[in-house]
Parts: structure tokens; C-alpha cells; sequence
């Protein structure tokens, strides 16, 4: 792999990514008004988030097992308003526990 | 105040630092093993900041593909980005000045996003500059560690951190899901959408990347159509 083509590569990606993350927040710079707009927003995080998480999340780790009962930990800990922290190394614990007992 | 606003922003910064470390170690490992060079895999996590965008990317660049087909796959599996840009630029205080936006738009990730909703209060720059900041260390400094360093963490505990990020997506999702039907439907309908991408013929051949851009026009337009958000409720 060439160091110019190495370059122009990475270049090529951050450029790209960068322009996406932009154009939004250069474009939308007033609050919109619109409600059905307003109402759409408001759903998009909890939707983009399930979409990335379900069934990816089954396949995160070694093993399916871990996974499943790290989903359900996360799923416990987030359902008692538990912190991000703690959700996020509850699910990790849990699937490293099974794992390391090699089930 | 500000001096709050910054630590406040540091202190959910630093959870997503140390999963970004641990996942991009990975991400280094894995593009040193592809023929990216020590000083390329750290140049990529520090401009890109963000997973699959970069290893798609890098495995373009493993076969030596075209500038075009990296900006185009790319271009598709961060898309995702444009939609939750759209989200951010509501919630950044509106007397934000246009410098500070375009700063705050460098680090839209999947997880600083996810914390940013999360959030009851409109995003102030110091806000978003302790919530950044911390990630994009801990990010190109994994991935530093993982390219020089290769099999330094033990199999078994790289597996367990892979689930780490999505433990974190599921903490935003969960409350209010618990609390308003309306999310709750909508998640549901999402999951069934991704599930069905994920293993249908045909449409699961599809990038991962528009899957996800599709199921969140699809439904989020069904759920603001069927269930509009009352206007006293917009900021929560």
C-alpha cells in the first residue's frame, strides 16, 4: 500500500464523513416549527438506536450465549434507570463472565 | 457555569472514551492485519471518529479499491449521520454561533449523539466540548495501541467489550420506552424492521448502512404521522 494512496484514501473517508456530520448543523439553524417535523425528530433517536442495536447486539461478542444474557442485564439495568456506565459494563461483565466460564 | 457545563459534559464523555478505547484497539489490530500502516490507522480514527464507517473504508483500501468506491461506502454507511445532525441542530442552544455548530458536527457519533438526546437540557458549546473531547482521545489513542501493540488484550476480553457500546445504546432507549407507549411502539416496529433486514432474503443482501437510514424515515414518519408530539412535551 502506497503512502499516497494510503493519504488519499483516508482523506477521501474524512472528508466524506465530516460533510455528512456538517450539512445538518450548517443548514438547520433555526428551531423548526413544523410539528409533524418536530414529532418525527423526536422519535428518530429511539428508532436509529433500536435499528443498531437489535439483532447486531446478539452477534457483539464471542459468544451468542453472552450476548443474549448481557442484552438482558442491559435491558434490567437500563428498566431501574441505572447511568449509561453502569448499563454499558453491566452487559460487558456479564457476557466476559459467560464467556470466561466457556459456555 | 461554564466550568459545570464542562465537567458536566466530561463526566458523560468518559464512559464513551473508555469503550471507544477498548473497540478501537480492535479497529487497529484489524487494520494493521489489512496493510494500513501504524501511522494510517491512527490518522483515520482521528479524522473519521467513528466504527463502521472506517472499517468499511479500510476494507476497501485492503483490495486497493478506487477513491470513489471508499467515498461512496462511506457516504452510505454514515448517512445515518445526516438524520441525527437534523436532531442535534434542534437541541444545540439556538444562539450557538455557526462556528461552534460546525465544531459540534466533527463529533456526531452514534453514542455522543445517543448521550446528547439523552439530555433534558439544550446542548451548550462547553457542554459539548467536555462530551467530545474525552472520546476522540480515547478513540485515535485505542487505535494508536492497537496498531503498534497488536494481541496485547486477552480474546475473551475484547469479545465482552463488543457488547459494551450497544449496553450503552440500550440505556438511552429503555426509559422512555417504559414510560411513553408512543416510543415503545415505535421501538418495537423498529426492531421488527431490523430483524427482518437483517435475515429476510433479498433485502438483508442490502448495506447495513441504508438498512438503518430506511427503518428510521420508515418509522419514525409512521410513529410522528400516527402519534405527534404534543408541543409541551418537544423538549424531552
Amino acid at each position: 500500500m502506497s503512502n499516497t494512496y494510503v493519504f488519499l484514501s483516508i482523506a477521501a473517508m474524512a472528508l466524506t464523513t465530516y460533510f455528512i456530520r456538517m450539512l445538518p448543523m450548517a443548514i438547520f439553524r433555526k428551531k423548526i416549527e413544523n410539528r409533524w417535523i418536530k414529532s418525527f425528530l423526536y422519535y428518530v433517536p429511539y428508532v436509529v438506536l433500536s435499528a443498531m442495536t437489535f439483532p447486531a447486539i446478539f452477534s457483539s461478542t464471542g459468544s451468542v450465549l453472552g450476548a443474549s444474557v448481557g442484552c438482558v442485564v442491559a435491558i434490567m439495568l437500563a428498566y431501574f434507570n441505572k447511568g449509561l456506565l453502569t448499563v454499558a459494563i453491566g452487559a460487558a461483565a456479564m457476557a466476559f463472565l459467560i464467556q470466561f466460564a466457556g459456555m | 457555569m461554564k466550568i459545570n457545563e464542562i465537567k458536566e459534559g466530561i463526566k458523560d464523555g468518559l464512559p464513551i472514551a473508555l469503550g471507544y478505547f477498548s473497540v478501537s484497539v480492535a479497529f487497529g489490530v484489524s487494520a494493521v492485519g489489512a496493510g494500513v500502516p501504524w501511522w494510517g490507522t491512527s490518522l483515520i480514527s482521528l479524522t473519521n471518529l467513528t466504527s463502521a464507517g472506517q472499517k468499511a473504508g479500510v476494507d476497501v483500501m485492503a483490495v486497493g479499491g478506487s477513491v470513489l468506491l471508499i467515498v461512496l461506502t462511506t457516504l452510505i454507511i454514515n448517512m445515518r449521520y445526516f438524520l441525527m445532525g437534523v436532531s442535534i441542530s434542534q437541541k444545540v442552544e439556538e444562539k450557538m454561533p455557526i462556528w461552534q455548530r460546525l465544531l459540534v458536527a466533527f463529533g456526531i457519533t452514534d453514542e455522543i449523539y445517543a448521550v446528547s438526546m439523552g439530555k433534558k437540557h439544550d446542548l451548550t458549546a462547553p457542554y459539548m466540548a467536555g462530551l467530545i473531547i474525552p472520546p476522540i482521545f480515547g478513540w485515535t489513542g485505542g487505535t494508536v495501541l492497537g496498531s503498534v501493540a497488536t494481541n496485547f488484550m486477552p480474546q475473551v476480553l475484547a469479545d465482552a467489550m463488543g457488547i459494551a457500546l450497544y449496553g450503552m445504546f440500550i440505556a438511552v432507549i429503555v426509559p422512555p420506552s417504559k414510560e411513553n407507549k408512543k416510543v415503545l411502539c415505535a421501538v418495537i416496529m423498529a426492531i421488527l424492521l431490523s430483524v427482518m433486514f437483517t435475515y429476510l432474503p433479498y433485502i438483508s443482501k442490502l448495506e447495513t448502512g441504508w438498512a438503518v437510514i430506511i427503518i428510521t424515515v420508515v418509522v419514525s414518519g409512521i410513529a410522528a404521522t400516527l402519534f405527534p408530539v404534543k408541543e409541551e412535551a418537544d423538549n424531552e
